[in-house]
């Protein structure tokens, strides 16, 4: 058969990979950029018998997510910025019972209520940590739509690969805009659940999924466990890199930045600048090691510039990743406004003359 | 081959069912597309545009401050994004509401550009369908480019409109084949 090719917007190609999955419940409440999201499964999940629910509040739908991923079902939920943030008191104990959820922040600007338009500025809180404890989500940024597509599809395995909550984070700009996407198989694997998920102790003895450890050890060790994963979720660090060793600048972005960011790297190469281009999709894990790569590759002192749709968040990871060996720059833009490529440009020029 | 296209009008003009339509058909003939509609609290009578990008090679940047092709639909919109286009580019103005009497620096225009001016609520209008003078303008920009075959176009429109719509094909294809025919006789 051949692959099917369709004009969607961003936020559908992330429903689309979400059903491709075959991810059984949706609950969510509603927000502006994202709303595509439950629109379509509103509308395909029950034709597929799985649950659509709209819930009276951003906590309620994420303590539904919670609750169908304890039983071992495929849910998911999807907001943008202040949404997200309501939601991290449940994001903080699904992390700690080790359910494999899957959560999608749309980002607007902030803080507060901020805008609608697009913005990086959940950067911290998705990859730091989105909530209280010491815990992480894995986190995917995809840049266009078939990645949008292929990743979140893509996340409900790894979240129950690690059993670890995944979250897919993109921004108004993607989610909004219209791309083709190739629909296709793509052998979404499924991990059993029979050894932990809370499926009935008929013929069994009862088990229970909890996040209170009063017992200083047994706590001591559960944050042991949690850290050995982070470090085992290295295998799946996803990047894109475009680099000959002979650059004396590397241009770091992700997500809709990334887009601007690699049309000025097309400009520049083209004009002969001696530039590289590096784009992690993991934001956790960070793509450290790709990036110690290219420094160890380096034919030229390097400079990282370092742009983003926030006032500058994603370059602190890139510090710890170059650890004093080059310089690295940061070129931040406050949400709302996205630059042109012209813009950025003449921008980036005066850093690498 | 590339083409940066804004179109710009009020909302309400089918700016964005056009630009969707135009995104849609240039993928269906095989090309990389993008298709960004502004993305603000838009209402009818508000400004309304959007930005596609058409190419053979990998689009990274959804956005253009240069584009290459402009489809103008009323006159805050000549304004804003006029002084924008590439030189060299083409631009459809719509005459009914863009008149080329009333713009001062028209013999310069017409120097750095290529400027296609479509009386497209007039053309709609005589086929009594004066809401589809976005199609008319679209009509003229196909018989301009030859971006995508009208085979496309059709499939495009077709699925655009769905089954709810699809009384709405006839009306809008004989809009479309009165911007191109326009544009045929008018301009070589």
């Amino acid at each position: 058969m051949k692959a099917k090719k369709i004009l969607v917007k961003g936020v559908e190609a992330i429903a689309l990979g979400a059903l491709e999955a075959n991810c059984k419940c949706y609950f969510g409440y509603p927000i502006t950029p994202q709303n595509e999201i439950p629109e379509m499964m509103a509308r395909e999940l029950p034709k597929r018998g799985g649950v659509f629910l709209q819930a009276e509040s951003e906590l309620s739908a994420i303590n539904m997510v919670l609750g169908a991923c304890a039983v071992g079902v495929r849910a998911m939920t999807s907001s943008s910025s202040p949404g997200i943030s309501l939601m991290c008191e449940s994001f903080s104990y699904i992390a700690a019972l080790e359910l494999p959820a899957v959560v999608v922040n749309v980002m607007r600007g902030g803080p507060g209520l901020g805008g609608i338009e697009a913005s990086q500025g959940d950067y911290f809180q998705a990859v730091k940590s989105p909530g209280h404890g010491d815990f992480h989500f894995m986190v995917l940024a995809p840049y266009n739509a078939q990645e949008a597509y292929e990743l979140t599809a893509k996340a409900f395995e790894l979240a129950e690969k690690y059993r670890n909550p995944v979250m897919i984070l993109s921004d108004a700009i993607l989610g909004q805009m219209k791309e083709p996407i190739i629909l296709k198989n793509l052998k979404i694997k499924e991990y059993p659940k029979n050894d932990w998920a809370l499926t009935g102790a008929k013929n069994r003895p009862s088990r229970i999924i909890r996040s209170l450890f009063l017992d200083s050890q047994e706590l001591k060790k559960r944050n042991l466990k949690l850290k050995n994963k982070y470090k085992k979720m290295e295998k799946e660090i996803l990047f894109e890199v475009s680099v000959e060793n002979n650059e004396k600048a590397i241009l770091v972005a992700f997500g809709s930045m990334a887009r601007i960011v690699k049309e000025v790297y097309f400009i520049l190469k083209n004009k002969g600048y001696p530039v590289g281009f590096f784009r992690p999709i993991t934001l956790f894990p960070f793509p450290v090691k790709p990036i110690q790569k290219i420094l160890h590759n380096a034919k030229n002192p390097l400079k990282f510039l370092v742009i983003e749709l926030n006032c500058g968040q994603m370059v602190e990871d890139v510090k710890l990743a170059v650890n004093g060996k080059a310089e690295v720059i940061s070129l931040f833009y406050p949400p709302s406004v996205i630059p042109f490529p012209e813009e950025l440009e003449r921008k980036i020029k005066k850093w690498i003359k | 081959m590339r083409i940066e296209l804004i179109i710009s009008g009020f909302g309400g003009q089918g700016i964005l069912f056009a630009g969707n339509l135009i995104a849609l058909s240039a993928m269906k003939e095989g090309h990389q597309v993008t298709y960004l509609p502004v993305y603000g609290p838009e209402m009818r009578g508000g400004t309304c545009n959007c930005t596609i990008i058409i190419s053979q090679n990998e689009i990274a940047s959804p956005l253009v401050y240069h584009p290459s092709f402009l489809i103008i639909m009323n006159y805050p919109s000549f304004l804003k994004f006029m002084p924008n286009l590439k030189k060299g580019g083409s631009s459809i103005i719509n005459s009914d509401l863009v008149k080329p009497e009333e713009i001062k620096n028209l013999q310069i225009l017409q120097k750095k550009y290529k400027l296609y001016f479509v009386p497209v609520n007039s053309l709609a209008e005589t086929i009594n369908a004066p809401m589809l003078a976005n199609l008319c303008a679209l009509g003229a920009f196909y018989q301009i480019t030859k971006i995508f075959n009208l085979k496309n176009f059709k499939e495009a429109l077709k699925e655009t409109l769905g089954s709810e719509r699809s009384h709405l094909f006839e009306p809008n294809l004989k809009a479309f084949n009165l911007g191109a025919k326009y544009i045929n006789q008018n301009f070589k």
